[in-house]
């Protein structure tokens, strides 16, 4: 409707064309059928893009939650029922996650890449974080990969209100293919690397927050935990994207914090009493804090 | 699996992954190299001398184009076709400039806009993504938006030479590429950026037309085509 408003503004803009040469109005509309098709797939393309990007936001804000709930585990009693909750979170997430999998069905998934892996990243931490409460070991990317397949079956009501979208792709295989395989997405290699980078960044805090609890087995395990991550990202070194390196300077001041906290557990943990470790480390942070600001 | 087991895992395909780009990179320093040889034949057309012969150099330019199919041939075996987008951005800056000077080689010839089906036989590949590798729309704008500034070069040299017909060629031509832009609904990226540009080409020939009908040499140019056809 309005492409036909455009297109009579320019004749009116440009009289001169219409009586001169024949050919010339007659080039003017195909080369207008040739962009109008292009407005078809550009918006077509950045609608998909601008849904993708609501679905990573939407996906970053509810991880994050996961982790804050993840942190409580520390002072609370009944560590079950938070891990329960966190897993009930993470199925939610995962829905949005089958939904970016969907909007991507005969896609390219690098294409739109941009658009939602802040949100991945944060999944990957969130996952990791729980996993590791859970089993003191580092999820690798297959274990999350695996969670990320979705079957059609599990629920129709959700086809329903996605089946526009589906309807909108003009390719007919884009739908056959869908019927026989169920939805995936697999996380990047980077976007693991990226997440994990940054639960190296949870853990520090959790190392810090357990002993502020008078926990002193956990900060020990932790700080083995991440020496062992921080070997593994070394060892990685600067094969990666760009980002992975500067994670790694990161990386680098969470163990110094855990160690640090390590080394002085050790040193005076028999002489404080228990109450007042966090004191001595609330101290400490701060001052460390104050080394970074000038470095 | 243990932590450094999963590294190891990783950094495998890290480095199997700089591989694949190191070799994309190779093909598309050859790649440039060619875009940079059929500009330097098609700018000859901005010299004096340079309208006379211009059937002359777009055959020469269209040699060219043989070896750029070589080489985009070679591009598409280094990478699973699939992952089109992930290496995108090594040869997004080639193809744009390739799709420019296949662009201004079809004006040359013909005074017609390149489809973008047109385009992708030229260079080789394919105008549809689901067929492999292919011209991305963006791409393809782009490449045109760069020939608009192009145009209005040539129409203010052509002027210089003599040749006061075609700027009015050149009007009608980028006016059509104007209305046709205006339909789009561009976000605020490097597409949007490069469009802003497009208006002062628009300027610039319509000056140019100006400045010729002012002085009434556009008259003379149009009996002249028309005594000509």
């Amino acid at each position: 409707m309005s492409s036909g408003g455009f297109r009579k503004r320019k004749h009116e803009n440009f009289p001169q064309k219409r009586g001169e040469k024949n050919s010339n109005v007659e080039l003017s509309s195909s080369v207008l059928i040739a962009f109008k098709s292009f407005q078809h797939d550009l918006d077509a393309r950045y609608d998909r893009y601008e849904r993708l990007v609501k679905l990573g936001r939407d996906i970053t804000i509810e991880s994050k939650r996961t982790i804050f709930l993840l942190h409580r585990i520390t002072s609370s009693p009944n560590k079950e029922e938070i891990l329960t909750e966190s897993e009930s979170k993470l199925d939610v997430i995962r829905q949005k996650i089958k939904q970016i999998a969907q909007e991507l069905v005969g896609e390219d998934i690098y294409q739109y890449h941009r658009a939602f892996t802040p949100g991945l990243q944060e999944y990957v931490e969130a996952v990791t974080f729980q996993y590791f409460i859970k089993t003191h070991t580092l999820m690798n990317i297959e274990e999350i990969n695996k969670q990320l397949v979705f079957t059609s079956e599990d629920d129709q009501h959700e086809l329903k209100a996605d089946s526009h979208n589906v309807s909108e792709k003009s390719s007919a295989d884009g739908n056959d293919k869908q019927k026989q395989h169920p939805w995936s997405l697999a996380i990047t290699p980077v976007d693991y690397l990226l997440g994990v980078a940054d639960l190296t960044g949870e853990l520090m805090r959790l190392c810090i927050g357990s002993i502020g609890n008078g926990d002193i087995d956990t900060p020990f395990d932790l700080s083995q935990f991440l020496r062992q991550i921080y070997d593994g990202f070394s060892y990685i070194g600067n094969t990666g994207p760009y980002e992975i390196s500067r994670k790694l300077y990161t990386l680098k001041q969470s163990l110094a914090k855990v160690e640090n906290a390590c080394y002085t557990l050790k040193v005076r943990g028999s002489e404080i009493p228990k109450h007042m470790l966090a004191d001595v480390f609330a101290a400490k942070a701060e001052m460390m804090e104050q080394v970074e600001g000038i470095s | 699996m243990s932590v450094s087991e999963v590294f190891v895992t990783l950094h495998n395909s890290l480095s199997a992954d700089q591989d694949i780009r190191e070799e994309i990179r190779k093909v598309v320093q050859g790649l440039e190299q060619t875009a940079r040889e059929i500009l330097t034949v098609l700018q000859g057309v901005h010299q004096g001398t340079g309208f006379k012969d211009i059937p002359q150099k777009c055959l020469k330019a269209r040699e060219h184009f043989s070896s750029v199919r070589i080489q985009l041939a070679s591009l598409k075996t280094k990478f699973p076709v699939e992952q089109y987008y992930r290496f995108h951005e090594h040869w997004r800056f080639v193809l744009q400039r390739l799709v420019f000077l296949a662009a201004f080689l079809v004006y040359l010839e013909s005074e017609t806009l390149v489809t973008r089906e047109a385009t992708a036989a030229v260079l080789g590949i394919e105008s549809d993504r689901d067929r492999g590798f292919h011209l991305d729309i963006e791409d393809y704008l782009s490449g045109i938006l760069t020939l608009a500034s192009e145009l209005s070069r040539l129409a203010v040299n052509s002027v210089t030479a003599g040749d006061y017909s075609r700027p009015l060629r050149i009007s009608t031509f980028i006016n059509e590429l104007d209305s046709g832009f205006r339909l789009l609904n561009l976000k605020n990226d490097s597409l949007r950026k490069r469009y802003d540009g497009l208006k002062y080409d628009v300027k610039k020939v319509e000056e140019v037309v100006y400045d010729l009908s002012i002085r009434g040499l556009s008259k003379d140019a149009a009996t002249v085509v028309g005594s000509g056809e």
